[in-house]
């Protein structure tokens, strides 16, 4: 059910880091705890974000949630196609990435999809 | 789940957007047993049922319903409540789940001022409450009963059974859409529930829960007792003036009321929809000119309009559609505007 090339953190992002660049989104049980997304604010290409730090703001129906960052680095790429299709995050949501950042720091407390998978149980 | 008034209630079951489209198309099932019933009997049951709400029940006939308020001295909601007249000395008060001892206790002491022969009854645990909401409801419902539902208007209830179980049938709802409140006893309520999902499977009926309940009634600009009005705000100033028996001789806040409407209240609660990509929700604070001037009450991206549209106090002489305001979203002020109320209204 989680794809085995993505890490995952336990504020429910994914994670996926391929040659130093990683791409980053939320996962399927965040999309269904959240429910019809709305609304999604992202950061500006260039920002540097620190493992944990809020990159921007996802909002459904019913709630509004934050983005947490799980690396350290700077956003390379941020997926403007997504923001106007939100709904995407509910219909795909391990293919919506939001942003791309050069990871700068380790990959240190990342979970596996099996360690993910537990913790959402 | 979640916890509401001390109840576990489902928030969603197939998802809000795709129950609220259901209602507005086809129908949904809610379970709405939560709220609760307050019953006034007694040769002067009218009397009191005057002088505590701010409609006028005189103008009730048997078989009628009003939406009315329950007010404090200041004008003020002690609550916002359906009257349903069952007799000439038979009220019942429908009342928000969050209130009900609250109201009953407000409502015994206020009784017992008028004095005579009336008494209080909170009959709530007697009632479990479904409502079927949407345009198939009437054909989905008059398939398990014998009432000729074509018969009860708006604002009108009629009792018999629904699926051989012996129940109240209320033209009344809560999404802006037609559709039946049914009031069954709790021991039958499953069997009642079972039996309009059944019967309204063909027809695309839907169980529905507290979340598109929240986004339907605000479409309908539909009053949330605790988001949009409460203690500290009056009946004019909540902008239902139409709920109040100007006429009628006298009940708990009317001079205020009466004051504020020839006065004018320095607020007033307005509709408001968003000019920038944001939702304002409830609780958010307003600025007309760079100033604090009130607050958003609700708000939401609204899945059939598919704006992000609330309701907001705002001071009285900035309430005229097409007045634009700021939204404090995080830290951020967003571009909103006055519209009118309510935002969707169905075709009839």
């Amino acid at each position: 059910m989680y794809p085995s090339d993505l890490k995952y953190t336990k504020d429910h992002e994914w994670v996926k880091i391929d040659g130093g660049v990683a791409r980053v989104g939320i996962t399927d049980y965040a999309q269904k705890a959240l429910g019809d997304v709305v609304y999604l604010e992202l950061p500006e290409v260039g920002r540097t974000l620190k493992k944990g730090e809020v990159f921007g703001t996802i909002e459904s129906v019913k709630a509004v949630s934050e983005l947490y960052s799980p690396v350290d680095g700077e956003v390379t790429e941020v997926h403007s196609a997504l923001v106007q299709h939100p709904e995407e995050v509910n219909k795909a949501p391990h293919d919506s990435w939001m942003i791309s950042v050069k990871v700068t720091g380790g990959q240190d407390g990342l979970l596996d999809a099996a360690a993910y998978s537990e913790l959402t149980k | 789940m979640v916890e509401f008034g001390g109840w576990d209630m489902p928030v969603e079951y197939s998802g809000i957007v795709d129950e609220h489209l259901a209602v507005r198309t086809r129908a949904g099932l809610f379970d709405v047993s939560h709220m609760g019933e307050i019953e006034i009997a007694g040769a002067d049951a009218l009397k009191a049922v005057q002088h505590i709400t701010s409609n006028d029940a005189s103008r009730l006939s048997n078989g009628q319903i009003q939406y009315s308020a329950l007010t404090t001295p200041e004008g003020t909601f002690v609550d916002d409540v359906l009257t349903y007249k069952l007799a000439d000395d038979h009220f019942m008060l429908v009342v928000n789940a969050s209130n009900i001892i609250k109201d009953f206790q407000w409502i015994a002491a206020r009784v017992k001022d008028v004095g005579g022969d009336a008494a209080a009854v909170n009959t709530s645990s007697r009632y479990a409450l479904l409502a079927l909401q949407g345009p198939a409801a009437t054909a989905v419902l008059q398939s398990l009963t014998g009432v000729d539902l074509s018969s009860i208007k708006y604002y009108w209830f009629a009792t018999g059974e629904v699926a051989s179980v012996r129940v109240t049938i209320s033209r009344t709802g809560y999404t802006g859409e037609d559709g039946f409140e049914v009031f069954a006893p709790p021991s039958s309520a499953e069997r009642v529930w079972d039996a309009i999902l059944q019967a309204g499977a063909s027809a695309g009926v839907v169980p529905a829960g507290l979340g598109a309940r929240d986004t339907l009634r605000l479409e309908a600009a539909m009053r949330l007792y605790g988001n949009d009005m409460d203690e500290t705000t009056t009946v004019v100033e909540a902008d239902l003036n139409w709920i109040v028996g100007w006429k009628k001789e006298s009940f708990i806040g009317a001079d205020v009321l009466k004051r504020q409407k020839a006065e004018g209240a320095p607020r007033k609660l307005a509709g408001f929809e968003m000019l920038d990509r944001a939702i304002g929700r409830h609780g958010y604070d307003v600025f007309v000119d760079g100033q604090k001037a009130g607050v958003v009450t609700s708000g939401t991206q609204t899945p059939f309009l598919k704006k992000a549209i609330g309701m907001a106090y705002l001071p009285a002489d900035r309430t005229a559609p097409g007045t634009e305001f700021e939204i404090e979203i995080r830290g951020r002020r967003m571009k909103a505007v006055v519209v009118p109320m309510p935002f969707y209204k169905r075709q009839k």
